[in-house]
């Protein structure tokens, strides 16, 4: 990622500079890594699979680049940074600080304003709400990349309303990219300013009756046949953060009839507070807690995605889902985040069985071993 | 886990003495220091897949048959390199089964070459022996069909004297018995000749699989091999053949129309076309009707040839699907279709390509044996056995006309040898002129014996004794019982609730996919099944090919015995039921008429009390 260019982008609509500053998930694909970060050309290419994907739009690296420089805050940043020491991490903090405080304290120039305001808008009438609740977070250019997470904090607001808060919430994800650990990082790899960008999605929030994560391999064994999925009541967080144990399916890959359901005792749930729009823990009620928070078939349906999913990025995913509780069973099932599985991708798997072993060979070693009963 | 030792099972009161039922070597015993310490350092399970009630003792023949035929093939033919034969015991009427390991290791190896050489010959020359056997067995069969029992004359024929035969009829019944005896255990010989090669490429293969996708079920395995022509289906097909028959030939409302065959019979000798019916049915039922409504392996066990409105039944009940206007052809197209998916979809998650290599090679064995694995089943325990048991009976029958027994069926209570001593007793007093002495002895003996199967009967036995093993190689003890760890724990479980009316969920093996809720309708035997209704969950002790017509019209299947290769769950997964196999109390537990929650996927039974 060295060299991060400004090559030109098929799918993004054209601008002056020759790239968007906005563009829709859609408009991505998983080759536009550099122009929206991994998390929103990921989503792009969800959508373009066929995948149901809750909509939203990025201010690109261009927009992240021009918002920069327009505003003259990367001057002052380079300023800031010049001769900094990576051992010094009492002055990074400071600088750090600093930086942040001019990045959240600026306003986008009036073009950005206006076509983020304009997105926000579109995306409302899509979801037929006022002003619709969305996510904010960032998306950095190489955070799927094995050993490179140099962006430091992947910043995430939830249930953020108005086109206001949603620039607000914008600005504090781009200065995410200057937090001292990922300066010192940056420095210690020998990576140029110039060389760092940033993406922020914007994204309609999943009104979630149900949520959690989804492989597209048995966590426990690698098993590549079955799909693991975890779920709990509200949004995905309880079950991210492994606060509650949560309802566990375990589904054929190749024939998606549920092989394992453990229905769990699930005491808290993550939902939105009315009042201050934060996402927060509430207890589950009683005859609730030990009820069964997903249904089969929409166990079934989201296995049938996850297999979709990986048949399209060839390899093994870990992703993470919701039902929306305000739209009806057949449309309520989304992906919200897909990224490949690394702990066994990863693993060198050594063979079953040794290299041309016969029917006879196979036969005769099985016999030799039996089968343990201890 | 602890197993109660074997020589402390307590025998059920007014039963003392039930050891003389039995061969002498079934018994376990205190006498014999070494044999005593063998016998409690082994570990014993009970054989409930082959036998669900206690034993009669003249069924234990086919027990013998199988103890010797397993064993020698194992042991002394192939010399299968871990493990021996397998021993047997009967505890109060029940068998219990031991795999004897091979327990030096050096003498494991040195077992190595042989098992290769002479099993590898089997495997690579498959087809061709396999050809072979189909034609000794059709010989064997032939032999025993033409085996003329006759009862004892007053007056031998003239001919006897013209032709210079001399030889008497009370003689020719002695060597009768003794070859019907002969030709069952030859049968036999010939069942493990494949079998247990047979098994272990098939529980191999479905081992490799569950090897590399250790959360793959066993029944999607066995898909992989689905879809092949076996003969198993021969029989019904035969049916739906009839069936058609009669509605081309226009006699298919006097079928429908009556309720038993006794009306149908005459009704259809009266019409031209009725006869012509009748002539296409005479040709299908030999051998095609020769199929057991249970196992084969009882006495008890009705084929279709011994009654013929079973048969009857299923016709009239595929007329009437057929005017309803659907398939009732197997599904194989659809059934193959699925089959290569699912190999294709398993076979591209393999990582690497030696292990694709194993998998192609396993497979290709698999399939090469599977016919024979399904196959034997139709020639030994449903053809050749129909025509055993009726020719038993037929000695029965002179033993009961010269007054040594009072039924024809009480002959099951007597031992095979028992029975060539009252032929002895029967010929000599019937050559002599006198009484034979066995009309006092063998009643009375008899009358105790049912009192002792009924307190049998009354009886559950523990799952095993003596001391479980670490390690299980004997690949029939693996694939037909599913010992493990769990399956052991299971089955205790199950022995120990006291009050079965307590009892909400039941579990069994993982025979065929699916859940469905239903009304369940318990049939203990193939008479029963007239009576199922369209929707209902079918719970059954086992099926056979002579229960086929029933799966169009059912939800789901509920067995007490078998694994996921039995025969229940083969044809629900080609019918797409679910089914829950191998419960071990499935009948005695549920109730005709409780709601049912059958989940076909894991094995669970839910009870709705």
């Amino acid at each position: 990622m060295k060299n991060t260019s400004s090559r030109q982008h098929a799918n993004a609509p054209a601008t002056a500079s020759g790239l968007p500053l906005v563009c829709w998930f859609e408009e991505c694909r998983k080759d536009a890594v550099e122009l929206v970060g991994g998390k929103c050309s990921s989503l792009g290419e969800l959508i373009n699979a066929g995948v149901r994907v809750p909509p939203g739009f990025a201010l690109t690296t261009e927009g992240y680049r021009r918002f920069m420089s327009e505003a003259g805050i990367d001057r002052e940043v380079r300023a800031l940074l010049a001769g900094a020491d990576p051992g010094n991490l009492d002055k990074l903090e400071l600088a750090s600080s600093q930086i942040r405080e001019l990045i959240e304290s600026h306003p986008f120039s009036h073009e950005i304003e206006d076509l983020v305001a304009e997105s926000y808008r579109k995306l409302s009438v899509r979801s037929c709400l006022p002003a619709v609740p969305v996510a904010v977070r960032s998306s950095a250019t190489a955070e799927d990349l094995p050993g490179a997470s140099f962006a430091g904090q992947q910043d995430t607001y939830l249930w953020i309303r108005g086109a206001d808060e949603v620039l607000h919430h914008m600005r504090r994800c781009v200065s995410s990219l200057y937090t001292a650990r990922a300066i010192a990082y940056r420095i210690g790899q020998g990576y140029h300013d110039d060389q760092v960008a940033i993406s922020v999605g914007v994204q309609k929030m999943a009104n979630s009756f149900t949520a959690g994560v989804m492989f597209t391999l048995h966590p426990g064994n690698g098993d590549r046949s079955v799909i693991v999925i975890d779920a709990n009541y509200g949004f995905g967080e309880s079950v991210v953060s492994g606060e509650v144990t949560p309802d566990n399916f375990v589904v054929n890959k190749i024939t998606l009839d549920i092989l394992q359901r453990t229905i769990s005792q699930k005491e808290i749930y993550y939902t939105v507070d009315q009042a201050t729009q934060v996402s927060r823990p509430i207890e589950v009620p009683l005859e609730r807690q030990k009820v069964q928070s997903l249904m089969d078939d929409e166990v079934c349906e989201l296995a049938w995605m996850g297999k979709e999913i990986e048949k399209h990025y060839g390899r093994p995913m870990d992703i993470e889902w919701a039902v929306d509780k305000d739209l009806p069973f057949g449309g309520n099932i989304f992906i919200l985040q897909a990224r490949p599985e690394t702990v066994w991708s990863q693993k060198q798997q050594s063979p079953a069985a040794k290299p041309g072993t016969s029917a006879m060979d196979y036969i005769l070693s099985s016999m030799l071993q039996g089968k343990r009963l201890a | 886990m602890k197993f109660p030792k074997p020589h402390d099972v307590k025998t059920i009161p007014g039963t003392e003495g039930w050891e003389r039922m039995y061969p002498y070597q079934y018994q376990f015993v205190t006498d014999d220091p070494e044999r005593h310490q063998y016998e409690e350092q082994a570990f014993w399970f009970y054989d409930g897949l082959h036998y669900p009630e206690a034993i009669y003792p003249f069924d234990t023949i086919w027990d013998e048959a199988w103890y010797l035929g397993l064993s020698q093939f194992n042991n002394r033919i192939f010399q299968v390199p871990p493990v021996r034969g397998v021993d047997h015991r009967i505890i109060n009427g029940y068998v219990y089964i031991s795999p004897v390991p091979v327990l030096d290791p050096e003498e494991v190896a040195s077992r190595v070459p042989n098992f290769m050489e002479r099993a590898g010959f089997y495997y690579q020359n498959w087809n061709e022996l396999e050809a072979k056997w189909e034609v000794k067995m059709r010989a064997l069969i032939k032999q025993i069909e033409d085996l003329p029992i006759s009862r004892l004359p007053d007056l031998e024929e003239l001919d006897v004297v013209l032709s210079g035969m001399g030889e008497s009829k009370g003689f020719h019944l002695l060597r009768t018995y003794d070859e019907l005896i002969n030709l069952g255990i030859q049968c036999w010989q010939y069942h493990f000749e494949f079998l247990n090669l047979g098994y272990a490429a098939y529980v191999f293969f479905l081992d490799f699989v569950q090897k590399l996708f250790p959360s793959a079920p066993l029944q999607r395995v066995t898909q992989m091999i689905a879809g092949i022509d076996v003969i198993m289906y021969r029989s019904d097909q035969e049916l739906k053949t009839l069936a058609k028959k009669a509605i081309e030939l226009g006699v298919d409302e006097v079928l429908t129309g009556c309720k038993h065959w006794r009306e149908a019979e005459p009704e259809l000798k009266a019409l031209a076309n009725g006869q012509k019916w009748l002539a296409e049915l005479e040709i299908a039922r030999y051998p095609w009707f020769h199929v057991s409504t249970g196992t084969g392996w009882s006495h008890v066990d009705k084929s279709w040839n011994d009654d013929l409105n079973i048969p009857f039944l299923g016709i009239s009940s595929y007329i009437e699907q057929l005017r309803q206007g659907t398939d009732i052809e197997r599904p194989l197209e659809k059934v193959r279709a699925e089959r290569d998916r699912i190999t294709q979809e398993y076979r591209s998650l393999i990582a690497s390509e030696d292990d694709k290599q194993t998998f192609d090679n396993l497979l290709a064995t698999a399939k090469t044996v599977f016919p024979y694995v399904e196959n034997h089943m139709f020639y030994v325990e449903h053809w050749f056995h129909t025509v055993f048991w009726k020719k038993m009976r037929e000695v029965a029958a002179i033993m009961h006309e010269h007054g040594l027994i009072e039924e024809v069926e009480d002959i099951w209570y007597l031992r095979r040898d028992e029975i060539k001593q009252g032929l002895w007793d029967l010929v000599t007093a019937w050559a002599t002129g006198v009484k034979p002495r066995g009309a006092k002895v063998w009643p009375p003996e008899i009358a105790w014996r049912k009192g002792v199967m009924e307190k049998f009967q009354a009886w559950s036995p523990p799952p095993a004794v003596g001391t479980a093993p670490e390690v299980i190689n004997e690949p029939f003890t693996i694939v037909l019982w599913g010992v493990t760890n769990s399956s052991i724990a299971d089955w205790s479980q199950v022995q120990e609730v006291t009050d079965p009316d307590s009892i909400t969920t039941l579990k069994g093996f993982a025979g065929s996919p699916g859940i469905v809720t239903g009304r369940a309708r318990v049939c203990r035997s193939v008479e029963d099944i007239s009576q199922l209704e369209e929707g209902e969950v079918l719970v059954a002790p086992t099926t056979s090919p002579s229960w086929a017509p029933i799966f169009s019209k059912i939800k789901a299947v509920v067995t007490d015995v078998g694994g996921v290769m039995s025969h229940a769950a083969i044809v629900c997964r080609e019918y797409g039921l679910p089914a829950v196999v191998g419960t071990g109390h499935g009948t005695k537990v549920i109730k005709t008429g409780m709601m049912l929650r059958v989940d076909g996927s894991s094995g669970v039974i839910t009870i709705d009390r």
